[in-house]
């Protein structure tokens, strides 16, 4: 089983450690053994170590280290937050987040809407069970 | 005297906190103290002072304690009532979390002036009636309710003041027929006050949808809630 996302420039990672918890951001070049530096469309270009980040299976054609208004044009071009949020993953993350900014009414009537489900499926169950006895 | 003319400007520099470019005499050169003595015929001008209420004739007290008797610290308190949190504004929906209706949710209605919050459930459908809670006995959620059809201008802190009854003499004769004097009846006055308050709350609340079961169900911590991330 060999690697399938390795640290290349256009890999795009997303921060899984620190203040920046959370954002996408695209390797731009490699600072050294445990280091890369990372840049992203809203934040500073900075360097960071690759145990705060978790590599994708996208990645973007751009060259080493260029201008952010390449980088930008490269990450339109590839659609890369459309991917992400297509991806299972991303959409995993999306899901999360909106379960956890629920208000307290929210919650309940999600409550409702999942007993409604069930109740549902389970009518169609019984249905079927009786179908197939008979 | 004269009106100030504009804010007063020092002559005199500040070099550091404290310490003036400018010493006591040279101040006084700047100042022209000189000339305005000498337009005054050597001595600066003073009005004079101004007349002294007479104080009236006090005598010397007959008594004198034995040791000095100490004086009460001043307390400048200005009682006013609790800040309200932010999170809670007329029309919010409250969480009760201890007492009689604890998990109930119920609709805010104003800050009375003691700080206790005047709620309501409304009674009809929920059973909390009008009643003060405390601040720290409630959760703020985020979901409001249409409070402005409501008029709560009347209810302040002595409308839930208990009555005081006169104590009675028990009697021999009374003893057995005791029971019957303690029973205390709401006074149809109160209900009708429930009963205007709560009939416009209660259309405003079934025009949300399922804000109504929403009211009705108690809140409980389920598995896997953690209250501190939890958003209300």
């Amino acid at each position: 089983m060999p690697f399938k996302r390795h640290v290349e420039i256009g890999r795009v990672a997303l921060i899984n450690y620190g203040k920046e918890y959370g954002k996408l951001v695209v390797i731009v070049d490699v600072v050294d053994q445990n280091r890369a530096l990372v840049d992203a469309p809203d934040m500073v270009r900075v360097q960071m170590n690759f145990k705060r980040l978790s590599l994708t299976d996208i990645k973007i054609d751009i060259k080493r280290v260029p201008s952010k208004k390449t980088l930008i044009a490269a990450m339109q071009e590839a659609d890369v937050q459309g991917r992400w949020e297509k991806s299972s993953w991303g959409r995993k993350l999306i899901v999360q987040k909106r379960r956890a900014s629920l208000n307290d009414f929210d919650r309940f009537k999600l409550m409702l809407a999942k007993i409604k489900r069930g109740a549902l499926i389970r009518q169609e169950l019984a249905k079927l069970k009786k179908e197939s006895a008979s | 005297m004269a009106p100030k003319s504009a804010k007063k400007v020092s002559r005199n520099p500040e070099l550091i906190r404290g310490i003036g470019k400018y010493s006591r005499s040279r101040m006084y050169h700047k100042r022209g103290l000189w000339a305005i003595k000498a337009k005054n015929g050597g001595a600066f001008p003073r009005h004079a002072p101004a007349p002294k209420p007479s104080l009236p004739i006090t005598k010397s007290p007959k008594f004198y304690p034995a040791d000095d008797v100490k004086k009460p610290l001043l307390n400048k308190r200005n009682p006013r009532p609790t800040k309200l949190r932010s999170s809670i504004s007329p029309g919010t929906v409250l969480i009760i979390l201890a007492g009689r209706f604890k998990g109930k949710r119920v609709v805010f209605l104003k800050q009375l002036p003691s700080g206790l919050l005047l709620i309501t459930g409304p009674f009809k459908i929920y059973g909390v009636p009008l009643r003060r809670v405390n601040q720290s006995y409630l959760i703020a959620t985020s979901t409001k309710v249409d409070i402005s059809v409501v008029n709560f201008e009347k209810f302040d802190d002595k409308y839930f003041a208990k009555k005081v009854e006169k104590k009675k003499k028990k009697g021999e004769g009374e003893f057995f027929e005791a029971e019957k004097e303690e029973k205390n009846v709401l006074p149809q006055e109160k209900k009708d006050d429930q009963k205007s308050v709560d009939t416009p709350l209660i259309k405003s609340i079934e025009g949300v949808p399922d804000l109504k079961t929403y009211l009705a169900a108690r809140f409980s911590l389920k598995a896997g809630m953690k209250p501190h991330e939890l958003v209300f």
